[in-house]
């Protein structure tokens, strides 16, 4: 080999060089170096405080059909255990079904009428706990403490002659109705949730890329030196992705029915509209990402900063009743929040339009104030 | 009024933070001119075009643009003007038809398909209608840019160097349609860094650091800086412009091809500084200065506002 020829040895010197190069380009990009602080940060403060797997405080209202001692002693207990948090008394059957169907609490325990009496009579009556199991992860520790909780509630109440009545059975009957998903499949919680999910990342990304391409490629120049107005090209950015977004939905409603055979209690068309509000939602916040971000790579990050608090604060991931109160308020802005409170109420529960409603208005004053901050950073110059 | 102009405006002035790219610069274009913006790069030809077409905001400066207030009436002077980048920005992933029919669109030609169709006739690309803009070469991107920017029968034309990157052929096409076009009342507004299109404008502008230096017919613009040039030819020019760089009188000593041309605006001063230098060895000329040695000139003489 002539000398020529020899390969060019390592050099200590070239490789520092890139070391070098590298640092500053990370310095200098911003967003990357937030980035990379920033979601260590976010995840340890989730997953660290947040998210909790055996939610506790879950809201529960009373039927109280019986005013005994022994019934009020119940709920007393209620009130004090850690479980439970008592909201409210229902008055009716027909009210507790409405509380539970909006999804205001998690449990109606009903105490039957002559309660107290027929305990005296060690006539052991029924308890009844009507949990919404929609998401069986978030019901399954409080349902296991309760026989152990209403037992130990009475005790007071059952000594000396009564004694006998704590026996070891138990002085009462429990009987729980997991209501709209019975067998507890996690599949009919997670199922309609992914489509929350999976609308969220792809609507928010695709128009977060719709303003920034322009800009990268050069073609915002001309757009912008064209008589244009910013609403014109900002809803032309959003309106042909709303079309994207329904083939998502459909696509998911198919694979739920005949794949994961996820019942579909409620009205097909309001979900639609539903949809239709979150779609819009997500595409306003994609175009405001657009509007901020100087490239292409900084919308896709944006969207990452997004997406991550989505999945995780909404309730898609963990039961939302099991997140702290700071967590909960940041998960209350997020649209896929209400997103998947009204999916799971229409296909699970069966909920109608009145029930959905509360959902709906937030998910539309998200994508109004979304939009209206895009409107008003859209620069309508190169300055 | 300012019926007689296209462009009437003074005092514009563009700063990026400390930076003042564009330093009050005046500037009238008659209707049907065709005015070249030369000048250095950074100088600020382009932020001041954008500034005429309502892409950036000015930080000062007043006048019209085609009878609209350059400041407030943007949105009006939008309609009727036509900015061609200088970087192509049409869209890559679009068809050429497509790309006509969407500027059609925004501007809200009327009898859009016509203007589209007559548009795709007169560029001779009527069998290529389909091809996607970003197959297309330098040249015929630059005549799609010029095609989509006419579409919507603006009256200016604002075009910054729509000639970068196409050959020569296609260029002296290019002007062929300016001045066609100029003809038919048109005003036109480009930057360039050629010498022959320089030329070929009506009247010029010369800008450096955001100043405007000279302004006037080629004519105009040569007799104003005042220039005296001699014209050398013979072996080891190199070294002959290096010592003449050396002598004050000597403005500039340029290699132009082959040959070397040596400036000055004292002729006197000029002809006795290249006396010891007119050794027969060389060839000696006295030349009328072109409008190169003119911005060579006046770049070498105009201070740049980045350095201290």
């Amino acid at each position: 080999m002539s000398p020529a020829k020899k390969p060019t040895p390592l050099s200590f010197a070239r490789f520092w060089a890139i070391v070098t190069k590298e640092f500053i380009q990370m310095r200098r990009d911003r967003l990357t170096f937030g980035m990379i602080i920033g979601i260590p940060v976010v995840q340890l403060m989730l997953f660290g405080y947040a998210i909790n797997g055996d939610p506790k405080h879950l809201p529960t209202a009373v039927l109280l059909a019986d005013n005994s001692q022994q019934g009020r002693s119940l709920l007393s207990a209620l009130k004090n255990s850690d479980y439970f948090r008592f909201v409210r008394e229902v008055k009716s059957e027909k009210e507790a079904e409405a509380v539970l169907a909006t999804g205001e609490v998690q449990f109606v325990v009903t105490i039957p009428e002559n309660f107290g009496r027929n305990l005296l009579r060690g006539d052991k009556p029924t308890v009844l706990v009507e949990a919404d199991a929609t998401d069986p992860s978030a019901t399954g520790n409080a349902i296991a403490s309760l026989r152990t909780l209403l037992g130990s509630a009475l005790q007071h109440d059952l000594k000396g002659p009564l004694a006998f009545l704590a026996g070891s059975e138990g002085p009462i009957n429990l009987r729980v109705h997991a209501r709209y998903n019975p067998e507890g499949i996690s599949q009919y919680n997670i199922v309609p949730g992914l489509m929350g999910v999976v609308l969220t990342m792809t609507m928010v990304m695709i128009t977060g890329l719709a303003m920034t391409r322009e800009r990268e490629r050069g073609t915002m120049e001309n757009l912008l030196s064209m008589p244009t107005r910013p609403l014109e090209v900002l809803l032309g950015k959003i309106i042909p992705y709303i079309l994207v977004g329904y083939i998502q939905v459909g696509l998911i409603l198919i694979a739920a029915r005949f794949l994961f055979r996820v019942p579909m209690n409620g009205s097909i068309p309001l979900l639609l509209l539903t949809s239709l509000l979150f779609i819009a939602a997500n595409l306003a916040m994609g175009i405001t990402f657009s509007t901020l971000a100087k490239n292409q790579l900084q919308a896709v990050q944006m969207t990452f900063f997004f997406f991550l608090p989505s999945l995780l604060l909404s309730g898609f991931m963990f039961p939302f009743r099991g997140m702290p109160e700071w967590a909960q308020a940041i998960g209350e802005v997020l649209p896929l929040t209400h997103f998947l409170r009204v999916i799971r109420g229409i296909l699970l529960k069966g909920n109608g339009f009145e029930e959905v409603i509360l959902q709906l208005w937030q998910i539309m004053l998200f994508a109004v104030v979304a939009l209206t901050i895009g409107v008003k950073r859209y620069r309508r110059t190169l300055d | 009024m300012t019926d007689g102009f296209a462009i009437d405006v003074r005092g514009m002035t563009k700063r990026f933070g400390e930076q003042t790219v564009v330093n009050g610069i005046d500037l009238q274009v008659r209707r049907g001119e065709v005015y070249g913006f030369l000048g250095p790069n950074g100088s600020g030809k382009t932020t001041f075009i954008r500034m005429l077409c309502g892409l950036l905001a000015a930080d000062a400066g007043e006048g019209t643009c085609l009878g609209f207030d350059v400041i407030r009436e943007s949105e009006y002077i939008k309609r009727q003007v036509s900015y061609m980048t200088q970087r192509f920005s049409f869209y890559e992933d679009l068809s050429i038809a497509e790309n006509l029919d969407f500027v059609a669109r925004m501007y809200a030609v009327a009898n859009r398909r016509e203007a589209v169709r007559d548009s795709i006739e007169r560029l001779g690309l009527a069998g290529r209608q389909k091809q996607l803009a970003g197959e297309l070469s330098g040249g015929w991107k630059q005549r799609l840019a010029l095609a989509a920017c006419l579409i919507h029968n603006p009256q200016l034309l604002l075009l910054d160097e729509p000639t970068a990157g196409v050959d020569p052929k296609a260029r002296r096409d290019f002007w062929e349609q300016i001045h066609e076009l100029a003809g038919q009342g048109l005003t036109f507004l480009i930057t360039t860094h050629y010498m022959d299109e320089a030329e070929r404008c009506d009247r010029l502008a010369y800008i450096s650091y955001g100043n405007l230096l000279t302004r006037g017919t080629a004519a105009e613009v040569v007799a104003g800086a005042g220039l005296t040039t001699w014209r050398v030819d013979g072996p080891e020019l190199h070294e002959l412009a290096r010592l003449l760089r050396g002598t004050p009188a000597v403005l500039q000593a340029v290699a132009f091809g082959a040959r070397l041309h040596v400036s000055g605006t004292d002729a006197a001063a000029l002809e006795r500084a290249i006396a010891p230098f007119r050794t027969g060895h060389h060839s000696w000329q006295q030349i009328h200065p072109g409008l190169e040695d003119v911005f060579i000139h006046l770049m070498g003489s105009s201070k740049d506002n980045y350095s201290p």
